[in-house]
């Protein structure tokens, strides 16, 4: 039987085939048949690029060969959220809206991975347009938690991650505007990892909030995520909010001790409403880090519970803008009904978005509609300013904050869809994040009875994802249990 | 009763920047439909702007020159409204912060000087342009003027007639082509100008309801839509009726304005900081930059005009109402002209040439260099004035400088005595009867032979030499 | 009061060029009532000495030069049209009054 390549990690499968144990071929085709073996039961994958991977393996094993090829990702097949454009297939955010949408170009991040050797299996399923947390709102399928697939991956990026954990990708490409990446992650039991904002070019990325949205990795284990970040950090021109700071070697973050690492516990985070298993594994994980050398403080963070208002109203804002662009004329869904142009637009915009994002729209048109900016977009972005500075503060106490990604484990398909503040509110350790601007990763602390994975969650300091990797992976190399793979096969 | 306009005037320039305000596609006017676009331009999903420099620049310098405050921090925010042509389904413009504010203007009306405040000029895109001419039940959009950067010029409602409007337009158009920000065509629409107009009782601080005038082709259609305007306000009020705050365009063909009632709902734009953008931080380093690079701009221009080349204040006005104009005759002035018949061949059959040929003198195929020859050929008496008016055209279709022209087409002066001579004796044995009449002492009979003279040369006969050989054999023989 | 009526749902609608059915109103206007009324969470705070977060980094002046760079070929721009003549992207009749 031949080789369990898609088990590998990327930097294992990468250093295999440059080492020439196997070929990017071989590799590809290994993760194409396990797609073809377990996707139908996990629906991770919207479209999946077989032939085109194919021919970029060989074009991989030529370059080899001939010119001694060296990326640092040669031969890794990696899947990509479909919102992210592309140039092969279609990018379509998961929408009926841009249903056979084909991108007349590559997002900066699918170019700097394609320059490192990158193999591209698809793309992967998504909640409509990224706004969600348990990808139910995609308008293409379901895709469901490879540790149990009676419940949800997470979301938006549910297919990413749901690819990684059930090794058909190496890695993948998400992006994050309240949690996520990093929520995903944690439901799938994968590394996610945020950054700062502007550490990464936004273009390319279908935007949905853009002071909020960054883009990052899915990896499985800690050096996949320093090896990927590396790949796609760095300024871009075609975006003005990528900072032009030296990206640096991430990799030289791993391997390193933490001793005397100030780790803060924000109390506002460790209330009474954190309860049960989830509590248990981050308190446990707490527990690891101290063994190893870090020390543990109590950190403030006093306008937390201001930071789900603030939240839903900057993204809906700005997503009400952004998303004004589909419109039936230039690309996408045009409805057939339209006569006038009055139809053109109301038809083609409610008949091609779902219920989740008309909402959306429908909430960030009213705060920032006439007589409302001042009392809530206004006001939210004064409070984020506050959000911003307890950070700022916490941060002069410790140098990374740990929290629970998520409240709760993933949870049962269908089973919180009814109440949109409900579903709203379980973001609330994710949130604050993409407020502050700061990164954020989350990575497994074990698992509950029921064998759903638990996320730990660590923020840094801006631009400071070294700290980030460099106890994440300290962390990863002494939790003390086997993540294994999922029961899929 | 006695009533005075209140008018405000909204002027949008397209900058004639290589590359468009927020990509790298071009500007260029004559493209076909949808051949200068580009992801950002047609607002695509997943792409972002990136601020042109030069336009910010740009933006700057007309700030400067219209006496505004530069802003020390300013920011591009979103502006919000669906229409076909508007690729994003908002704009990207300045709402509180724009790039400058609190300038003026001081124009020349009737002899009097009057200052309008500039209330501010803000940076924005173009939008695309819709066709409704393509046949059948659809309209056409075209984005290669999506994305073009734009200034807004915004006045105080400091003027008072259409005339003082057309003074502000003009002179504003003239100042902004001297600064070569804008092409400022009007055909082609890289200017536009909006006027809100009311009218109140004189004395009265309130002002009345204002409506606004749009898609007016050229400052005369603006001056005609603002005087009807006016008087249609009045009447309105006179009739003890209200005016309407709305929309109006100009009908050129009946001469009126008419409602352009909206169906839409009340415009509420929901402007909000363009995320995607950082802030514009303006030093007054840079500042101080850009102005030590502003050109000489045309009233300066016209006081050097008199001063150095001792022109009369017509000619300099003239001479400077472009600078492309002004440009050209300093040329040729560099190029060895004396000043004041360089000014009258610019002026006079130069202009007549570009103006019967619809030309600007941009385009003009004499290069300066080559009318100073000319000037030059002329003050040396190589050429006559009369020849040089037959030049000039033979210069202006073919672009040949003129010693080439003059070979050619043995135009150089005869000026050869014994050659001149033997003609004289010729035209006066041709001519026996005006001969006697002016030994007669009718010496008014020289001119018809002068005349004789130079059509048996085609002109070139030196004529001052003409006279007096002629005078010369008349007298030998009798 | 409720936080949101029916009529406010039709005007933002409106704005945002989205129509919807009477029952969708209805719902629309509850459940973003409840989440508005949460938002007024907000007022709690202070904010008058507070500078709002405009841009989540704080630079500035990050500009392009004017340079010209290829445009997409037309067929490319065109290419997800929902309709055209190869030349223009065609939308319905576009009329003063719209």
């Amino acid at each position: 039987m031949a080789k369990e390549w898609f088990r590998l990690t990327a930097h294992e499968i990468r250093d295999a085939v440059l080492g020439g144990a196997v070929s990017a071929e071989e590799v590809t085709r290994s993760f194409l048949s396990r797609i073809e073996q377990v996707d139908s039961k996990v629906c991770a994958y919207v479209d999946v690029w077989r032939d085109a991977a194919i021919s970029r393996a060989r074009e991989i094993d030529a370059r080899i060969r001939k010119e001694g090829f060296r990326g640092a990702l040669a031969g890794v097949p990696i899947s990509i959220k479909d919102v992210l454009c592309t140039k092969q297939g279609y990018t379509t955010c998961c929408s009926k809206i841009l249903r056979g949408y084909r991108s007349p170009f590559d997002a900066t991040v699918v170019e700097r991975l394609w320059e490192a050797g990158a193999i591209f299996l698809g793309k992967t399923n998504m909640d409509e347009f990224a706004m969600g947390s348990s990808t139910e709102n995609s308008a293409v399928q379901l895709t469901r938690n490879p540790w149990n697939l009676d419940y949800v991956p997470g979301g938006s990026s549910g297919g990413s991650a749901a690819s990684v954990a059930a090794d058909e990708a190496a890695c993948s490409l998400g992006s994050d505007t309240g949690g996520s990446i990093r929520q995903p992650a944690a439901c799938c039991g994968c590394v996610g990892l945020k950054p700062t904002y502007g550490r990464v070019s936004r273009y390319g990325l279908v935007a949905f909030a853009s002071s909020l949205d960054q883009i990052g990795p899915f990896t499985k284990d800690v050096e996949d995520c320093a090896l990927m970040l590396g790949t796609i950090a760095g300024r871009d021109p075609r975006d003005s909010t990528s900072v032009d700071l030296p990206v640096p070697d991430y990799c030289q973050a791993l391997n390193k001790d933490i001793k005397g690492l100030r780790v803060g516990m924000p109390r506002e985070y460790f209330t009474e409403a954190l309860g049960g298993e989830v509590r248990e594994k981050i308190e446990e994980a707490i527990r690891s880090l101290e063994k190893l050398g870090a020390e543990v403080v109590e950190v403030r963070l006093p306008h937390t519970e201001y930071a789900i208002a603030v939240y839903y109203i900057i993204c809906t804002a700005e997503a009400s803008a952004n998303l004004a662009r589909f419109d039936g004329v230039r690309y996408g869904y045009r409805s057939p009904r339209a006569t006038d142009m009055r139809q053109m637009y109301h038809l083609s915009r409610s008949e091609g978005f779902g219920p989740e994002v008309r909402r959306r729209i429908i909430l960030g048109t009213y705060v920032l509609s006439s007589g409302y900016y001042d009392a809530y977009y206004l006001k939210a972005q004064k409070v984020r300013s506050l959000i911003r500075q307890d950070f700022v503060k916490a941060f002069e106490m410790c140098d990374v904050i740990v929290t629970p990604t998520s409240p709760t484990p993933a949870f049962r398909i269908g089973e919180k869809t009814d109440d949109p503040l409900q579903m709203y509110l379980s973001d609330i350790y994710t949130i604050s994040v993409n407020l502050a601007a700061i990164p954020g990763l989350s990575m497994p602390c074990g698992f509950t009875k029921g064998g759903l994975p638990v996320g730990l969650q660590l923020l840094g300091k801006h631009f400071d994802e070294m700290t980030l990797l460099r106890v994440a992976d300290a962390y990863e190399k002494n939790r003390g249990f086997d993540i294994g793979h999922p029961p899929i096969n | 009763m006695d009533y005075e306009a209140v008018i405000g005037l909204e002027v949008h320039v397209e900058l004639n920047t290589n590359s468009k305000m927020f990509c790298g596609c071009s500007t260029t006017f004559h493209a076909p439909p949808n051949t200068c676009v580009c992801p950002v331009c047609l607002g695509m999903p997943g792409v972002l702007p990136a601020i042109n420099r030069k336009a910010v620049e740009y933006g700057i310098a007309v700030g400067l020159v219209l006496n505004c405050t530069i802003s020390k921090w300013s920011k591009m925010d979103r502006k919000n409204y669906f229409y076909p042509d508007l690729a994003k389904n908002y704009q990207i413009s300045q709402y509180d912060l724009p790039l400058a504010y609190g300038g003026w203007l001081d124009v020349e009306v009737d002899g009097r000087t009057k200052r309008i405040g500039i209330t501010r000029a803000h940076l924005e895109e173009d939008t695309a342009r819709n066709t409704h001419t393509l046949g059948g039940g659809d309209s056409g959009v075209d984005f290669n003027r999506s994305g073009v950067p734009l200034l807004e010029i915004v006045t105080e409602p400091d003027i008072r007639s259409a005339q003082e409007a057309y003074a502000y337009l003009t002179l504003l158009k003239q100042i902004l082509s001297y600064l070569g920000v804008s092409d400022c065509n009007m055909e082609e629409g890289s200017l536009r100008a909006e006027a809100n107009v009311s009218v109140r009782r004189v004395g009265d601080p309130k002002l009345g309801v204002k409506t606004e005038i749009k898609n007016v082709a050229s400052f005369s259609g603006t001056y005609k839509a603002i005087e009807y305007e006016i008087a249609r306000q009045i009447s309105v009020l006179s009739r003890g009726e209200s005016v309407v705050q709305e929309t109006r365009g100009w009908d050129p063909d009946r001469g009126i304005t008419v409602s352009q009632r909206s169906k839409e709902s009340a415009h509420d734009y929901r402007y909000f900081p363009e995320p995607d953008l950082v802030p514009i931080a303006v030093n007054d380093e840079w500042v101080e930059k850009i102005r030590a690079s502003l050109p000489e701009l045309p009233r300066a221009r016209k006081q050097r005009f008199v001063t150095q080349y001792s022109l009369s204040e017509y000619d300099a006005g003239v001479l400077t109402t472009t600078r492309a104009m002004a440009e050209y005759f300093e040329e040729t002035v560099r190029a060895g002209a004396p000043p004041k018949p360089a000014a009258n061949w610019i002026m006079g059959d130069l202009q007549a040439l570009l103006t019967e040929s619809k030309q600007e003198i941009s385009s003009c195929r004499i290069a300066p260099s080559d009318l100073a020859e000319m000037i030059i050929l002329i003050e040396k008496g190589t050429i006559s004035g009369k020849i040089a008016k037959d030049l000039l055209p033979e210069m202006f279709a073919t672009g040949s400088p003129p010693d080439k022209l003059i070979k050619e087409k043995n135009l150089v002066q005869l000026s050869d005595i014994s050659e001149l001579e033997s003609i004289a004796r010729e035209v006066i044995a041709a001519n026996p009867g005006p001969a006697a009449d002016y030994r007669a002492g009718k010496t008014k009979a020289l001119g018809f032979l002068v005349g004789q003279l130079m059509k048996a040369t085609q002109g070139r006969a030196n004529p001052k030499l003409a006279n007096e050989l002629l005078i010369k054999e008349l007298n030998k023989i009798s | 009061m409720p936080k949101l009526t029916v009529k406010d749902v039709e005007y933002v609608a409106e704005l945002a060029h989205l129509t919807l059915d009477g029952a969708t109103k209805e719902r629309l206007a509850q459940e973003l009532g409840s989440i508005l009324e949460y938002m007024d969470k907000l007022n709690e705070l202070d904010t008058s000495q507070v500078e709002p977060m405009m841009h989540a980094l704080e630079m500035t002046n990050i500009f392009r030069c004017d340079e010209v760079q290829p445009s997409l070929s037309r067929d490319v721009a065109l290419q997800n049209a929902p309709k055209t003549d190869g030349e223009y992207f065609l939308v319905p009749k576009i009329l003063d009054t719209e």
